[in-house]
């Protein structure tokens, strides 16, 4: 039956999350960890994951509580509006790629042992087809050689998850933080991500033929950005409303302007629509049609996200251009996690070719 | 959360199908789905099989009338209608003055006049738009001076939706000219055939008549066509358009033209190849549907929270403002997707039987000038801006 309130657990989940990130995660405290090495909080981290906040994201029978595209919308809402620089995408997309595998994934639930999963090449950001990273049979395992790029969360990993070429097909392998080159750096956004450099680096097959397990991996990942990108536009929003009201030119609050009215309109028009295509895209995970309305969402969201983010800073005139006001680093999200996992015109462009397929 | 419709939803659903595939005549459908306009007898005629399984009045209340449907079944109905081609119903009796009389009518009144919607003896039209009073609806003019127990109405009324089928006109008229602009206003019903009036077609960009001015001289009303209270008119015109914006999201209807669109653009060729495998026009159809898409579900969620809380918010501008865009939009790539061939202009054709575009192709330059109105009626989209500034913004 149709009904679009949270059931009361996710309700619980959500209330609490959001209750310890505005409690131990203001935006002083995140600007002040998003932006330098290690680009995170590990203290932080593990508090998070003890919350289960990694937990919720898997399913029972994995050893999580929850996995439902909904359980995965609600704790990246929360981690949005929040704006926290943690890596969880990497531990939802690498928890995918575990239960695929039918692999232990204990100590990412727990949140002792850090996943990045590399795909993004440097010529090749959201393809998998045009991958060149290759693996080669090498004694017991395998040795992985190419370079993978913008690998979010990679610079404070303990475990790769890698996917490359293998005779021919995709596979993923998984490689220990501690045989590759890692070359770590902060992103404009906030949080950190590294440059792997693979040489024949030892690697074990995880998963062999992964083109539909990344496929899969990757539609969660994409209810997790879209979700959180509703979140922070939100905050957003809220902000620029309150700015409206209390900033004042020519002798009048500037939120009279009819001018700035619409465009708020405009903007609260493209949110409210960029949260029914995430509670359509999160209904679908999983489900036979997950991979086309993934594709929606994150198209739908990489208008509404840029929209939102330029129109504030350019009605908040000057002020959300500064470091100091925490607008400009939300917008600075907003625009930056349409390039993740593939951005408005690359799912534009999958969806119109599924037209004449 | 939970997207899908319930158990006994579903069977409704399956019901309404099996009804409009055995009862829609042929003749109705095909006319709906050239959108080349219906007779009134094509109207008159649906409306009469509606009435008849009791699915007219569907926002009406059992004891009026109407079969007590929750909004979910509403919405499956309208989304039914359009998949099969049904005609949308007539509003301004329906869905307009019916509502306003259950509010605000007599006894009388409501006896009298709301079996006569339902049987289809008055065809009601709209008198609220004057030229000198659009958004600003409040500061119309048309008088309605008491003589005895009668009203005696001068002034000009227009954009009157198919009043040259109707028999009776509901009216905004000014009661008290010398009170505040909203104060003075009254909610009177007129009969078309009282001396005094005079109906004159406007015709429309795209070459249509389906609009009309109205004239009032010296027209003398029975004070008992008053509904409501006197200058209490204004709260009866704001509680109408919040009926009239039930449905405004049009999701049916884009639904169906974007199939329409696709299935022009698999038949058209371009490059040797169908025009839909041309990835600027995919593109250009994508974008749309990812829309429409979303729209489905901000519309089903203000359907849930109507229906929790008993009636729609204000954030229901938000489905007239992006419904009607969507739908513009869509006619626009139908009308490309045809190219010169959606130019011929209807009624200009010498040889009728001749096709332009594939077979069931519509008349694309027609709608899609017509369909410029969507943003401007019932609200113009800059106006439903206003209200979501004050409701939901509260700037």
């Amino acid at each position: 039956m149709m009904d679009f309130s949270l059931t009361d657990d996710r309700r619980m989940l959500a209330d609490t999350l959001t209750r310890w990130l505005a409690d131990e995660y203001p935006i002083e405290h995140r600007n002040s960890v998003a932006y330098d090495a290690p680009y995170h909080d590990a203290k932080k981290w593990a508090d998070m994951t003890e919350l289960g906040a990694v937990l919720a994201l898997a399913e029972e029978r994995v050893g999580g509580f929850g996995g439902s595209g909904f359980d995965i919308s609600v704790v990246f809402e929360a981690l949005g509006r929040a704006l926290c620089p943690e890596p969880v995408l990497g531990a939802l997309l690498a928890s995918r790629l575990l239960a695929h595998a039918g692999a232990d994934q204990e100590g990412l639930l727990d949140g002792s042992v850090r996943y990045a999963v590399a795909v993004s090449e440097p010529d090749a950001p959201y393809d998998t087809e045009s991958l060149s990273c290759t693996a080669t049979a090498a004694g017991d395992g395998y040795a992985l050689s190419g370079r993978k790029t913008c690998v979010y969360g990679g610079n404070d990993a303990d475990v790769f998850l890698i996917a490359a070429r293998v005779n021919g097909a995709l596979g993923v392998f998984s490689v220990q933080a501690n045989d590759a080159s890692v070359v770590a750096y902060g992103m404009m956004d906030g949080g950190g991500a590294a440059e792997l450099l693979l040489d024949a680096t030892p690697a074990t097959l995880f998963i062999e033929n992964a083109e539909a397990a990344v496929e899969a991996a990757e539609n969660a990942g994409i209810v997790a950005l879209c979700a959180e990108a509703v979140g922070a536009m939100s905050v957003v929003h809220d902000t620029t409303l309150d700015y409206l009201r209390t900033r004042k030119q020519f002798g009048v609050p500037i939120a009279k302007f009819q001018v700035l009215q619409h465009r708020a309109v405009d903007m609260l028009t493209e949110i409210e629509q960029a949260r029914s295509i995430v509670i359509k895209a999160a209904s679908e995970l999983d489900r036979p049609e997950a991979t086309r309305f993934a594709s929606m969402a994150k198209h739908l969201i990489g208008r509404a996200a840029r929209l939102v983010a330029e129109e504030a800073i350019q009605m908040h005139g000057g002020i959300a251009m500064t470091w100091e006001y925490p607008i400009s680093h939300y917008a600075k999200r907003l625009v930056m996690l349409d390039a993740q996992l593939g951005d408005t015109d690359e799912h534009l462009a999958r969806l119109s070719a599924g037209y004449s397929a | 959360m939970d997207l899908s419709f319930s158990k006994d939803e579903l069977a409704f659903q399956s019901d309404v199908r099996d009804w409009l595939a055995d009862t829609l005549p042929d003749d109705i459908r095909a006319a709906t789905r050239a959108g080349d306009g219906l007779t009134k007898e094509m109207m008159e005629r649906w409306h009469a099989l509606l009435n008849a399984q009791g699915w007219l009045a569907t926002t009406w209340p059992v004891k009026f009338g109407g079969p007590g449907w929750s909004p979910v079944q509403r919405h499956i109905f309208e989304e039914e209608c359009c998949r099969a081609y049904a005609p949308r119903i007539v509003p301004f009796g329906l869905s307009m003055l019916g509502p306003v009389l259950q509010a605000f009518g007599s006894k009388e009144q409501q006896d009298e006049i709301l079996p006569r919607i339902l049987d289809g003896t008055d065809w009601w039209c709209q008198g609220y738009s004057e030229p000198g009073a659009g958004s600003d609806l409040a500061s119309l003019k048309t008088r309605a001076d008491r003589d005895g127990d009668h009203y005696v109405i001068n002034g000009q009324k227009t954009w009157t939706t198919l009043g040259q089928y109707a028999n009776k006109i509901f009216c905004l008229v000014r009661t008290d000219t010398g009170a505040k602009a909203q104060e003075g206003i009254s909610f009177v019903l007129v009969d078309l055939d009282t001396p005094g009036i005079e109906m004159r077609p406007i015709r429309l960009i795209e070459g249509g008549h389906e609009v009309n001015e109205v004239f009032f001289t010296d027209v003398r009303v029975p004070v008992s066509n008053l509904v409501g209270e006197e200058n209490k008119g204004w709260t009866i015109a704001k509680y109408l358009l919040t009926h009239e914006r039930t449905g405004i999201a049009g999701v049916g209807f884009s639904m169906q033209a974007l199939e329409e669109v696709k299935a022009l653009a698999r038949r058209m060729k371009r490059g040797g190849k169908p025009l839909i495998a041309d990835p600027l026009f995919a593109a250009r159809v994508a974008r749309v549907e990812v829309d429409l898409e979303a729209m489905k579900i901000t519309n089903l969620r203000m359907l849930f929270k109507a229906q929790q809380q008993g009636a729609p918010g204000p954030e229901t501008s938000i489905l007239k403002i992006k419904g009607t865009v969507i739908g513009q939009e869509l006619r626009d790539l139908a009308r490309r997707a045809l190219g010169p061939m959606a130019a011929p202009f209807p009624g200009h054709i010498s040889d009728g039987n001749i096709l332009f575009g594939p077979p069931d192709t519509a008349h694309n330059a027609a709608r899609y000038f017509n369909n410029r109105k969507t943003s401007i009626f019932g609200g113009s989209n800059e106006i439903q801006r206003n209200i979501l500034t004050k409701t939901m913004l509260e700037l």
